[in-house]
């Protein structure tokens, strides 16, 4: 045996335990941390901007005239046209007197021509509140009528929401139960085989773009579905619903899958070795002991179709209606950016209240996810820890 | 001799292209303990779950020879996996309650095969957990989760789950491995108990164990049965050298 030369051997002294400094891992330490804090600072910049692009419907009355202009030239007369054509006809241009410089100057109601039509209560108050103020804007918020771009625009919200409400029950309907179902089987009953296939599968469909579902669902669906329920409108929220549902199994499965998988094997063997069917372990034992799981998948399910836009845009019809008729057109809160926002002008208050939308999406889809986090975690928590059950 | 429960013979089992099992032939007989010893990874644990056809969960297992249980051969293709495990029951060597309470963790057995009078149920419970010694320890909370139970009162609860479903025979696969000395003689005790009415087979690391508490042993070596008779005569005058040299540790 050679002796170990002084160079290499260590040696125990104040002199090697010293502290160093080691640059290289500072260096990349401080790297990943950078990096992580900026991913986390772009997603609050923004909402930040969203927000911030919101504010102005917010604030009070008497503020720069930007759009006065904007709101008589940009009117496209589209979606629902005998609103149009009822505004149209109670709105009196008067001279424009040259000291009012915002909308509200230029657009004033007669006195009780036809007000039996309009059904806010704005109308009632005739000269005090004047259509396209800021104060409308503000009131018409929680209105039941979305008419951004006629001559006394509306922004009613409520449409919007049960719109979108309608579309993510739908969907939710029927993607929970297929995907949760397909997850039980290639978790449960499936060879092992043919699991390595279903899985990956199933999970290539996520990323699967959603312009093509919501073409199909445009083209093959909707005559489908009309053939066999015979409505009327061939889009309409059953058809976007069915479609979004095609876009949220992949993640409710992939989800609820782990989760199954992750029960641990020696509950399935204590109930298989106290005789249980397979079938009764999956349903008693596996599928309840993975419930937090469930939950969260059908959460981010939900978020998913929350936010989905194409599918909204290309399937629902995009009529804002309120009715819970499944078979109506509805129109997205999504979708409602996704259509209007290259069309709107810069500042406007159609602009303002876009973001405004996009403002309470991000806060809803934010807190769905933080809801399935922390509910996950708590509740995975006092069950392993043996909190009451 | 008294009957015999259980009967082995020329048992092969392979995981893969691997022969994890021997030709293995033996006789179980009925309410007596039957242990069976060995080095890890000697065979003794697969063998002790081809006798409830446990290894039908894992991919790739191929088994030849029989397994007769009152004679009737279990990997017989008539047989019902579900109806055999109902008379061969099974306690594991990590306790594995459900995430359920304690009653409901018992009752699972009985709600399974159809029992849902919940008076019923509730006095299988009781039976059971008396059974399994832990009655007095959890009657004033049975209705608390299952996992807020030491690791102890985890395992003896999972063996008053096995008992609810009334089996013949028990299958034990190192049942106290995890735990303390004191909750190992609460097991140790109820194993002696229990003979009287049930056939144990137990798997087991501690070689004192298998002294105390069996009345056969069975010793396992590389897949193969090295010897099998009479724990006394086992542990004071095998036959065998390799038994001998386990047992007195010089390897293993």
């Amino acid at each position: 045996m050679e002796e170990p030369t002084i160079k290499n051997k260590f040696v125990f002294s104040r002199e090697s335990l010293k502290k160093k400094f080691r640059l290289s891992e500072f260096l990349s330490e401080k790297i990943i941390t950078g990096v992580a804090f900026l991913s986390i600072t772009i997603i609050v910049l923004i909402f930040f901007f969203v927000f911030k692009e919101s504010l102005p419907i917010f604030q009070s009355k008497n503020k720069e005239a930007v759009k006065v202009e904007s709101v008589q030239k940009q009117e496209q007369y589209g979606a629902d046209e005998t609103a149009v054509t009822n505004a149209a006809g109670q709105e009196q241009y008067g001279d424009v007197p040259a000291d009012r410089t915002n909308a509200a100057g230029q657009e004033q109601y007669g006195v009780t021509e036809t007000d039996s039509l309009m059904t806010e209560n704005q109308v009632q108050e005739e000269d005090t509140i004047v259509y396209g103020s800021d104060e409308a804007t503000f009131k018409s918020l929680t209105g039941t009528q979305w008419l951004p771009v006629s001559d006394n625009p509306r922004y009613g919200l409520i449409p919007l929401f049960v719109g979108t409400l309608k579309i993510t029950l739908i969907a939710i309907l029927f993607a929970a139960p297929i995907a949760i179902l397909a997850a039980l089987f290639s978790a449960s009953f499936a060879p092992y085989w043919l699991r390595e296939i279903i899985k990956p599968a199933i999970e290539l469909l996520a990323g699967f773009p959603s312009v093509v579902i919501g073409f199909f669902a445009l083209m093959v669906m909707a005559s489908f579905f009309q053939s066999i329920f015979g409505y009327d409108g061939r889009l309409n929220a059953f058809v976007g619903g069915v479609a979004m549902a095609l876009a949220a199994i992949p993640i409710i499965y992939t989800i609820t899958e782990d989760a199954l998988t992750a029960v641990p094997q020696t509950y399935t063997e204590a109930s298989l070795a106290l005789g249980a069917t397979r079938w009764q372990t999956a349903l008693f034992v596996t599928l309840p002991a993975a419930t937090p799981g469930i939950f969260a998948a059908i959460l981010l399910g939900i978020g998913r179709v929350f936010g989905e836009t194409m599918i909204a845009l290309m399937a629902t019809g995009n009529a804002a209606m309120t009715g819970i008729n499944p078979f109506e057109s509805v129109r997205t809160l999504a979708a409602t950016i996704g259509a209007e926002m290259a069309e709107v002008v810069f500042g406007d208050t159609h602009y303002n209240v876009l973001f405004l939308i996009g403002s309470l999406l991000f806060v809803f889809t934010f807190s769905l996810n933080a809801l399935a986090e922390f509910y996950v975690k708590g509740k995975l928590v006092k069950r392993f820890q043996g909190k009451q059950s | 001799m008294k009957e015999i429960k259980i009967k082995t013979k020329d048992l092969i089992l392979y995981y893969g292209a691997k022969m994890a099992l021997n030709s293995i032939s033996l006789d179980i007989p009925e309410k007596e303990v039957t242990a069976f010893i060995g080095p890890s990874g000697c065979g003794k644990s697969t063998f002790l779950r081809t006798l409830n056809r446990m290894n039908d969960l894992i991919p790739n297992v191929k088994i030849t020879g029989e397994v007769l249980v009152d004679g009737l051969n279990i990997y017989d293709k008539q047989i019902d996996v579900v109806n055999l495990r109902k008379k061969v029951g099974m306690v594991f060597q990590k306790s594995n309650p459900f995430t359920k309470s304690i009653f409901e963790n018992v009752a699972y057995g009985p709600k399974i095969n159809g029992i849902n009078n919940r008076k019923k149920l509730e006095e299988i419970v009781e039976t059971s957990l008396k059974k399994a010694f832990i009655w007095e320890e959890v009657k004033d909370r049975l209705h608390d989760s299952a996992m807020g139970l030491s690791g102890g009162q985890q395992q003896r609860m999972c063996i008053a789950r096995a008992l609810a479903v009334e089996p013949e025979i028990i299958l034990m696969d190192e049942p106290a491995s995890a735990l303390d000395p004191i909750s190992t003689a609460k097991i140790e005790e109820l194993i002696f108990e229990l003979k009287k009415h049930y056939t144990i087979v137990i798997v087991t690391h501690n070689m004192q164990q298998a002294a105390r508490v069996s009345d056969l042993t069975a010793f396992f070596y590389l897949g193969e049965l090295i010897e099998f008779g009479k724990t006394r005569k086992i542990f004071t005058t095998p036959d065998k050298k390799q038994t001998e040299e386990y047992i007195t540790g010089r390897f293993g």
